[in-house]
């Protein structure tokens, strides 16, 4: 097929991603979006197949049914609880692929120029590196969001000058590379070094600060797309890539915002310890109030406007459900209900959203951080559930504090809470909360689904 | 040399698109926006098409097969995963209006 006519296909596909993404501002054009986007793949596709370079046909589409096949099993079977282990896998996979197609075009470069170009094997290095460690580091986040291994930092002696030579090493090689005439192998030992860096990077990142490392791998696996775009002299990757890239890029903003934290002290591991927050036990002490839920669904009763505040303990407990049948009850009443979402409340961003989704409840009632606090003051009853640094207000007060500075919930304006908590264990930042001592405060020890079914039990009986 | 400068023309024009389109997604819809994205970035499918339709030597076609299949589980799955939860979004949007 003539070249021109593919390079128009790679055009208008290049085209429907970006109108496709843009369809995602809202929530009703966002479906169409999407298959927008799909059908810019599909003529990617159909074009690259049209082309005569294309050989051995058969085993490729043998190749595409199988991840197809697999694909669409994960996509109908995951449940949306596990929905950041399947954005991880899928990033690595992205990733991966990168590799393995940049090591082909620096081989082809190899064979059919005596010397290549610089910018080619510059281009396939980065991407070796990026795809590598996108890879691996996917791994490790899938493995530590599926409590394959444990949640928390993982810190070895020594971790970080391994690091340093392992860049050092995958760096300097992917240098020497594109300057000097250098054998195939060395980019397959450039991409080893950048897999153990892979490894390394995610596993001192601890459980709470996953949304960041999955919006960075995500940005990532758009940059290792775009590097072998630059390989393939190829516009439709360098596009594509570009734009994921661009997203990743954004999320891990706005989520190392939401948690006051820069990006490099989230890949450390680094929580800055402070020990001005007081122990645990003078703040608590005597102070907090255990409830029962026909208690709390008195108070729903004579309330007004209820907000909802839901954390990684709601999607632990798979408790969307019983919410969501809570908030139809109290909406039922007459009760204005509205859900508050911190950014980083779950595993990655908008985790809350899609679970609530779920469930059925109007994506209008969902507010975000700040739509959220300027409504707290008017609130009658907010209900926690399986929250706890997100609306810690030591954020707002001790500057000392691990959290100090990182914008909260601040649902002790409101004029009563209930804080549904197996126990009084302080969240990921370490710290007690002295919300659940507040006088306002009621704590409803126990499962998140079992006490929201309680509540909404004893509403309907009351 | 040409060929660089044009990709990288490229390159910062998507990104400048990339950004100016990804600030307006609603925090609501930003784990529809990754796997969607990610599903995107599965586009390495086409270099892995080529890769394993080269007719050079073995080890590319070996190679490409590899980069195929995660490269197609990447696009199917994360097309797919994100019309299933985008269709849980659009189901409220009805029943409201």
């Amino acid at each position: 097929m003539n070249p021109a006519l593919i390079n128009l296909g790679y055009l208008a596909a290049s085209a429907l991603f970006i109108a496709g993404l843009k369809g995602l501002a809202h929530p009703r054009s966002a479906l169409k979006g999407n298959v927008m986007g799909a059908t810019g793949m599909l003529i990617a596709v159909v074009m690259t197949l049209l082309d005569r370079r294309i050989v051995n046909i058969q085993t490729i589409v043998v190749t595409l049914a199988l991840g197809a096949a697999i694909g669409a099993t994960l996509a109908v079977k995951i449940r949306m609880t596990a929905m950041p282990q399947l954005v991880a896998v899928l990033n690595g996979l992205g990733g991966g692929a990168s590799v393995f197609v940049a090591g082909v075009g620096l081989l082809e470069i190899q064979h059919t120029e005596g010397s290549p170009l610089h910018h080619f094997t510059a281009a396939a290095v980065l991407s070796g590196i990026v795809g590598a460690v996108t890879f691996w580091g996917s791994w490790v986040a899938f493995a530590k969001l599926q409590a394959l291994i444990t949640e928390d930092s993982i810190r070895v002696s020594g971790q970080q000058l391994v690091m340093f030579t392992l860049a050092a090493v995958a760096g300097g090689l992917g240098l020497w590379m594109v300057f000097i005439p250098s054998p195939y192998a060395s980019y397959w030992l450039v991409v080893a070094a950048s897999s153990l860096l892979g490894l390394l990077l995610v596993l001192p990142v601890g459980g709470a600060d996953m949304p960041v490392v999955i919006a960075l791998l995500n940005s990532c696996s758009g940059l290792a797309a775009s590097a072998t775009g630059f390989v393939l002299d190829n516009h439709v990757l360098i596009i594509a890539g570009s734009l994921v890239g661009a997203s990743g890029f954004i999320l891990t903003q706005i989520m190392c915002r939401a948690m006051n934290r820069s990006l490099i002290d989230v890949m450390a591991g680094i929580t800055p310890a402070g020990p001005s927050s007081g122990k645990a036990e003078d703040i608590y002490k005597g102070r907090v109030k255990s409830g029962s839920p026909e208690e709390v669904a008195l108070l729903f009763d004579a309330a007004r406007r209820v907000v909802i505040v839901p954390g990684f303990g709601m999607a632990v407990a798979q408790a969307q459900h019983a919410v969501a049948q809570l908030a139809a009850v109290l909406r039922a009443r007459g009760i204005e209900v509205e859900f508050a979402i911190h950014p980083v409340a779950g595993r990655m961003p908008g985790h809350m959203n899609v679970l609530l989704a779920e469930a059925n409840v109007p994506y209008e009632l969902l507010k975000d951080l700040d739509e959220s606090n300027a409504s707290f003051d008017r609130t009658d009853v907010t209900l926690v559930i399986g929250a706890n640094d997100v609306v810690n207000p030591i954020a707002r007060t001790a500057a000392a504090s691990p959290i100090a500075g990182m914008p909260i919930l601040d649902v002790d304006k409101s004029a009563a809470v209930v804080v549904v908590k197996r126990s009084l264990s302080p969240g990921f930042a370490g710290i007690p909360n002295p919300l659940f001592a507040d006088d306002k405060t009621i704590m409803l020890f126990g499962d998140a689904r079992d006490m929201v079914q309680a509540i909404v039990k004893a509403l309907k009986e009351a | 040399m040409d060929a660089f400068i044009v990709g990288l023309t490229v390159f910062v024009l998507a990104l400048f698109a990339g950004f100016e389109i990804i600030t307006k997604v609603p925090p609501t819809l930003h784990t529809p926006l990754m796997s969607g994205a990610n599903a995107i970035s599965g586009i390495t499918i086409v270099g892995a098409l080529l890769a394993a339709g080269s007719e050079r030597d073995p080890v590319s076609n070996w190679l490409g097969l590899a980069a195929l299949l995660f490269a197609t589980i990447n696009v199917v799955g994360g097309f797919l995963v994100t019309h299933r939860m985008l269709r849980m979004f659009r189901r409220h949007s009805r029943q409201d209006q």
